[in-house]
């Protein structure tokens, strides 16, 4: 079977970790499964908990009187779920809906945040890795602000 | 100078001059979007095949209003010439009013091709972003067609939103193939809309491709084939593997007149099909 520290350190995200790390992390992570349509979590939650996607589809969604609930990004296998557990206050700032019935792995962000103040060479570690995934998903989003496939003339 | 037409008295030489238009005939004309339709045509005279290789252009000519060129958006193996195109223009706006049986004037086959046969024993990724998918399915048509000479196969489409998606039939048609995947992105999701948000480019690495064996063909604005460059030389694949194909003002055809000149490449000769590393450079030089 399969452990959460041989998944965690297989995972792109992980990647060269160093397994004293690793471990530290595994001990903040636990399995879960979300049924289609759940809400895994909206706007204004406390946000302690980020997600990677084993298998499945998640929409963040902005809900928007006149218009609904508009999906801004979708995310599926390989993908991060969630920052704003490494960012006070620690609120989400969006919902995060369930497209297709999704397994992930959830980390305890109060659990990561607190061994990062213990050790700040593991909470470099983590902003590294999560600074290279925030500079991906600004970089996708700016292409998407450039609406490149509108009309010319 | 003497003319095209007083240098030959032959009228197969003559209707073979690459400036010379020939007329063909509007079968049928089908509205893919809002704003974007496909035409089927038939030469006028005679009923031989247009001969293609995927990837090529044509100048279409409306007849009193003018010249464009357009991808080649048919299967090499159809009986029918078929474009698809977008009514941006004051000529595309005009073919768009065509009926059947009206006649428009063709130029062509023009330019470099998809490197289908290099694609062979390969994984091939194609990448299309909006009214890119048009010049890639003649070579995804190609390569169906002589499925088992290739490795997997995936297309991967990004369009602006919904309603923008083409080919929707058959995109339908080629996702329940258990030989080729298909991944489909919008920029902007509708109220409905299920399927996946987010630029073309966040879909390569959902593709599962072999990077060391892959050959990739991408079509869309400038900038997304950039950023596809990038993310697929990020992922492994040999920037050699990489073409693109790329779009400037094509007039001649045939690289005289110096419209499409980029850098010191002619777009409508030595393209539209370029192996990345060709004009690497060229795409970053926005003086040119």
């Amino acid at each position: 079977m399969e452990t959460l520290e041989r998944i965690l350190a297989q995972h792109q995200f992980f990647k060269d970790l160093s397994p004293e790390y690793l471990t530290l992390v595994t001990g903040c992570a636990s399995n879960v499964r979300f049924e289609q349509d759940q809400n895994i979590f909206r706007v204004g939650d406390e946000a302690n908990q980020f997600y990677l996607i084993r298998e499945g589809r998640i929409a963040l969604q902005l809900f928007s009187p006149d218009r609904g609930h508009i999906t801004v990004e979708t995310l599926s296998e390989g993908d991060i779920l969630g920052w704003s557990w490494l960012i006070p206050p620690y609120y989400y700032v969006f919902d995060a809906k369930v497209l297709d019935v999704t397994r992930a792995i959830a980390l305890d962000g109060k659990c990561l945040r607190r061994k990062c103040e213990e050790d700040h060479n593991l909470g470099y570690e983590l902003l590294k890795r999560f600074s290279s995934l925030l500079e991906h998903r600004l970089e996708t989003t700016r292409l998407q602000l450039l609406d490149l496939y509108g009309v010319r003339s | 100078m003497a003319s095209v037409l007083e240098l030959s008295s032959d009228r197969t030489e003559v209707a073979a001059s690459p400036m010379l238009p020939r007329p063909f005939v509007i079968k049928k004309v089908r509205r893919e979007t809002e704003d974007t339709f496909t035409v089927e045509l038939d030469p006028r005279e005679g009923r031989s095949r247009f001969e293609f290789l995927p990837g090529q252009f044509n100048m279409l000519y409306v007849y009193g209003v003018g010249e464009v060129p357009i991808s080649i958006s048919g299967d090499p193996a159809g009986s029918t010439l078929v474009h698809t195109t977008r009514a941006v223009g004051a000529v595309t706006k005009a073919m768009a009013e065509l009926r059947r049986g009206d006649v428009i004037g063709i130029r062509g086959p023009f330019g470099t091709s998809w490197p289908v046969a290099e694609a062979r024993n390969k994984d091939v990724v194609f990448v299309a972003g909006g009214i890119g998918l048009p010049p890639l399915r003649p070579a995804l048509c190609e390569i169906l067609s002589h499925r088992e000479s290739y490795g997997k196969v995936v297309l991967l489409y990004g369009t602006r939103t919904p309603s923008d998606i083409l080919f929707k039939d058959e995109l339908e048609q080629w996702r329940a193939r258990f030989d080729l995947e298909v991944f489909i992105t919008v920029d902007r999701a509708s109220a409905g809309w299920r399927g996946n948000v987010g630029v073309v480019t966040t879909l390569i690495q959902k593709a599962g491709f072999d990077s060391r064996n892959t050959l990739a063909m991408i079509v869309g604005p400038e900038v997304m084939m950039r950023f596809t460059t990038i993310e697929f030389i990020k992922r492994g694949v040999n920037p050699d593997s990489i073409y693109l194909s790329m779009e400037r003002n094509m007039k001649c055809g045939i690289g005289l007149c110096g419209h499409c000149q980029f850098g010191p490449v002619f777009i409508c000769k030595d393209g539209p099909v370029f192996r990345y590393p060709q004009i690497k450079d060229l795409m970053v030089k926005w003086e040119i």
